[in-house]
C-alpha cells in the first residue's frame, strides 16, 4: 500500500519502513527507529517527515512530535553534512575533551550547535558516547575517532573536508 | 576502533573471543558458539535457572540484582506473551564495556537472549542499542541475520521444534531510556518516561507482558555460565558475587581500557597494576568506582574488593563497573559541576525533586565554580541532594544526588577554597554549561 503512494523518502528508506512496521507486536514500536532513519535520509525531521511517519504508523502528528522532542539525536533543523560531536563528559574531560572541543571550534570556525557557511560541518558538545576508555573521542555522524591527539584530529577533519572521510549509514 | 588491552591478572571468560573475529558466525561456532543454547533446549528451564542461580551472577547494568532470581520471578503461565529485553543503551559516563561485546562477540548476546527466552518461556527477544552505536547495530544485525540463515533463530530452531525470534532496535539519544521501564516505553514508540513500580517488569513489562530485562553484559555471560557450570563460575568471584566482570578503567591512568577481572579484585591493584598506575607519575586524588553516579572514594579508601557488597559497605557502589581515576591536578568542583550538568541535562522532568533538584544543584555548584558562591551554598547543596534521595519515580534522582553528596562531603575544603577566593576556575563556566 505505502509503496504505491508517493513518499518523500529514498526507495531504500521507504522499503525499510514498509518492513519496519510489520516486525513488532505493535506498529508504533517502529516510531523511534523510523525517526532516526528518516533523519539519516532527509537530514532532519521536517514537517513532511512527521506527516508521512504519522500516516505510516497510524498515529497523529502530535504523537510523533511529542516523541521526537524527547530524543537528543533527533533534530528539526538541518545540520552540516558532517556533524562533529565531541564528548566532554567525565572520562573525556580528564583526557583533554575540552581541548578537543576547542580545537574543533578553532579549526572549523564555529561554536556549539553551529554550522559552517558552506554547510559541510556542524559541531556539538555531547554527553558520554560510550567510548570512555579511549578518550578523547569525537563522533562524526556515526563514525568514532578515539584516542585522539591534536594531529590525529586535524587529519580526521581534513579527510572529511576533502571527501575522504568514513561514512557509516 | 577501540583498542584491546590485556593484563596477566585478567580471567578471560566473557572476553575470551575478543579480537578473535568471533563476530563471524563460523568463528563463533569454532569457539563453542551456540553449544550452550542447545544444552539449554535439551535440559529445560529449571536447569537453566538453577545454573544461573548457582553462578551468583548479578546484573551488570548497575543495580547488581541476582540474575537467576530475576528470571525465576517470571510467571510460568501467562495469558500475554513474554519477552526478553536486552539493555544496550550504555550511557552511564565512564562505561564502555557493552561496546566491546557488541563489537567482538555479538553472537554471545544473541545466544544469551535465547537462553533467557528459554528460561522464562518467551519466543521473542529485543536487543536495544543506543542510537549512537550505529556501527555496532550493523554488526549485531548481521549476526542476527546469519543466525537466522543457519536456522538458529526463527521457527523450529536447531530442528528442535522450539521457536525464537530476535528483533534489534535503535534508540535515538537519551540516558534515561537506559532505565528499564523507560526503555520499554521507548520500545513501544513513546517518550522515555519511566513507569511506576510495582508492577515490576517480570509481571507487567513490555506490551503488558511479563518481561525479563538485562544488561547486555549480563546476557552475554549466560552462555559461558551454562558451558562451565554455575558453581565453577561462582568460584571465580567473591562471596555472593559470582564470576568476572568487564571493568573499564578510564581517566588518569597509564593504560586505560576494559579489563575482565574477577569480582572482588582489589581496586588499588586494578588502578596501579592493571591500569598501569597514575599517568605521568602524578599523585592519585580520587576514584569514581562504578560510573558517574557512584560516590567518590578517597585514595585511602581504595584498598577494597571490587564487588557489589564491599563497595556498598564503603558507602559507594559498584554500579556499571566504570572506574574513573582522577589525579591531583583535577578540580573536584569542576568535576562535580560536569557530573551534575549531565544529570540535569538527562532528567526526564517528570518528578519535581529530580527536575528542580538537578537544576538547582547545577546552578549552585556553577556559582561556586565561577567564584560567586557563598559558604551557605555548600550547605544548600548538601540539603538539596539529601532531600532528593529516595523521593523520585526512578533512580536517576539518586544517581544525581549521591555523587554530589560524596563530592561536598569528602572535598568540602575545595568548595570552600572557591568560595573564599583561594581557588579559581581555569575554564570559563560557560564552556561547561554552554552545551546544555
Ligand atoms: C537512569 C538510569 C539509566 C540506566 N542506564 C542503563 C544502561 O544504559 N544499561 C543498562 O544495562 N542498565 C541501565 N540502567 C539499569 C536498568 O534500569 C536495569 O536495572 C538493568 O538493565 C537491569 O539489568 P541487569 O539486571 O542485567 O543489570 C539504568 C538505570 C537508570 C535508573
Ligand atoms: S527521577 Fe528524574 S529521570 Fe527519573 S522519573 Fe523523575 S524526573 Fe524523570
Ligand atoms: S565520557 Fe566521553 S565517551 Fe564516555
Amino acid at each position: 500500500m505505502a509503496a504505491e503512494k508517493t513518499t518523500i523518502f529514498s526507495p531504500e528508506t521507504a522499503a525499510r519502513f514498509d518492513k519496519l512496521v510489520t516486525i513488532y507486536p505493535v506498529k508504533r514500536s517502529a516510531l523511534v527507529p523510523m525517526l532516526l532513519y528518516a533523519q539519516d535520509d532527509i537530514g532532519y525531521i521536517s514537517d513532511a517527515v512527521v506527516a508521512e511517519i504519522a500516516e505510516r504508523i497510524g498515529i497523529t502528528e502530535l504523537d510523533v512530535r511529542n516523541v521526537l522532542s524527547y530524543y537528543s539525536m533527533l533534530r528539526t533543523k538541518p545540520v552540516g553534512k558532517y556533524h562533529v560531536q565531541v564528548c566532554t563528559n567525565i572520562s573525556c574531560m580528564l583526557r583533554d575533551g575540552y581541548a578537543t572541543l576547542d580545537q574543533c571550534k578553532k579549526k572549523l570556525g564555529i561554536g556549539h550547535k553551529e554550522t559552517t557557511a558552506d554547510g559541510l560541518f556542524s559541531l556539538e558538545e555531547v554527553e558520554c558516547l560510550g567510548v570512555c576508555c579511549w578518550a578523547p573521542v569525537v563522533q562524526v555522524n556515526y563514525d568514532f575517532y578515539d584516542q585522539l591527539t591534536p594531529e590525529k584530529l586535524d587529519k580526521v577533519l581534513d579527510d572529511y573536508r576533502e571527501g575522504r572521510g568514513k561514512e557509516t549509514k | 576502533m577501540p583498542s584491546l588491552v590485556s593484563h596477566p591478572d585478567e580471567v578471560k571468560i566473557l572476553s575470551r573471543r575478543f579480537g578473535q573475529g568471533a563476530a563471524d558466525i563460523e568463528k563463533y561456532l569454532e569457539m563453542d558458539g551456540y553449544k550452550a543454547v542447545q544444552a539449554a533446549i535439551e535440559k529445560g528451564p529449571d536447569w537453566i535457572i538453577a545454573e544461573m542461580k548457582a553462578s551468583g551472577l548479578r546484573g551488570r547494568g548497575g543495580a547488581g540484582f541476582p540474575t537467576g532470581m530475576k528470571w525465576s520471578f517470571v510467571p510460568k503461565q501467562s495469558a500475554k506473551p513474554k519477552y526478553v529485553l536486552v539493555n544496550g543503551d550504555e550511557s552511564e559516563p565512564g562505561t564502555c564495556k557493552d561496546h566491546l561485546i557488541f563489537l567482538h562477540d555479538p553472537h554471545a548476546v544473541i545466544e544469551g537472549t535465547m537462553i533467557a527466552g528459554l528460561a522464562i518461556g518467551s519466543k521473542l527477544g529485543f536487543i536495544y542499542l543506543r542510537g549512537e552505536y550505529r556501527y555496532l547495530l550493523k554488526i549485531v544485525e548481521k549476526a542476527v541475520a546469519d543466525a537466522y540463515a543457519k536456522g538458529f533463530l526463527g521457527k523450529n530452531i536447531f530442528g528442535t521444534g522450539v521457536d525464537f525470534d530476535i528483533v534489534t532496535q535503535t534508540g535515538a539519544g537519551a540516558y534515561e531510556v537506559g532505565e528499564e521501564s523507560a526503555l520499554m516505553e521507548s520500545l513501544e514508540g513513546k517518550r522515555g518516561v519511566p513507569r511506576i513500580k510495582p508492577p515490576f517488569p517480570a509481571v507487567v513489562g513490555l506490551y503488558g507482558g511479563p518481561t525479563v530485562i538485562n544488561n547486555a553484559e549480563t546476557i552475554a555471560t549466560a552462555p559461558h555460565i551454562l558451558l562451565m557450570g554455575g558453581e565453577a563460575y561462582a568460584k571465580v568471584g567473591s562471596e555472593r558475587n559470582g564470576g568476572t566482570r568487564l571493568f573499564g578503567i578510564s581517566g588518569h591512568v597509564e593504560r586505560p581500557g576494559v579489563y575482565e577481572l574477577p569480582m572482588g579484585y582489589n581496586l588499588k591493584r586494578a588502578i596501579y597494576e592493571v591500569g598501569g598506575g597514575i599517568r605521568g607519575g602524578k599523585k592519585l586524588k580520587a576514584v569514581v568506582p562504578g560510573g558517574s553516579s557512584t560516590p567518590v572514594l578517597l585514595p585511602e579508601e581504595i584498598d577494597i574488593g571490587l564487588d557489589f557488597d564491599q563497595l556498598g559497605k564503603a558507602g559507594s557502589m559498584l554500579g556499571s563497573g566504570g572506574i574513573v581515576v582522577l589525579d591531583e591536578t583535577v578540580s573536584i568542583v569542576e568535576f562535580a559541576l560536569r557530573t551534575i550538568s549531565f544529570y540535569q541535562h538527562e532528567s526526564c522532568g517528570w518528578c519535581i525533586p529530580c527536575r528542580e533538584g538537578t537544576d538547582w544543584l547545577k546552578k549552585s555548584i556553577g556559582r561556586i565554580y565561577a567564584g560567586g558562591g557563598m559558604e551557605k551554598d555548600i550547605d544548600n547543596i548538601r540539603y538539596l541532594a539529601e532531600n532528593m534521595m529516595g523521593r523520585t519515580f526512578c533512580p536517576l534522582g539518586d544517581a544525581a544526588a549521591m555523587p554530589t553528596l560524596g563530592f561536598v562531603k569528602k572535598f568540602r575544603q575545595e568548595f570552600e577554597d572557591y568560595v573564599n577566593g583561594k581557588a579559581r576556575s581555569e575554564t570559563p563556566l560557560l564552556q561547561i554549561s554552554g552545551a546544555h
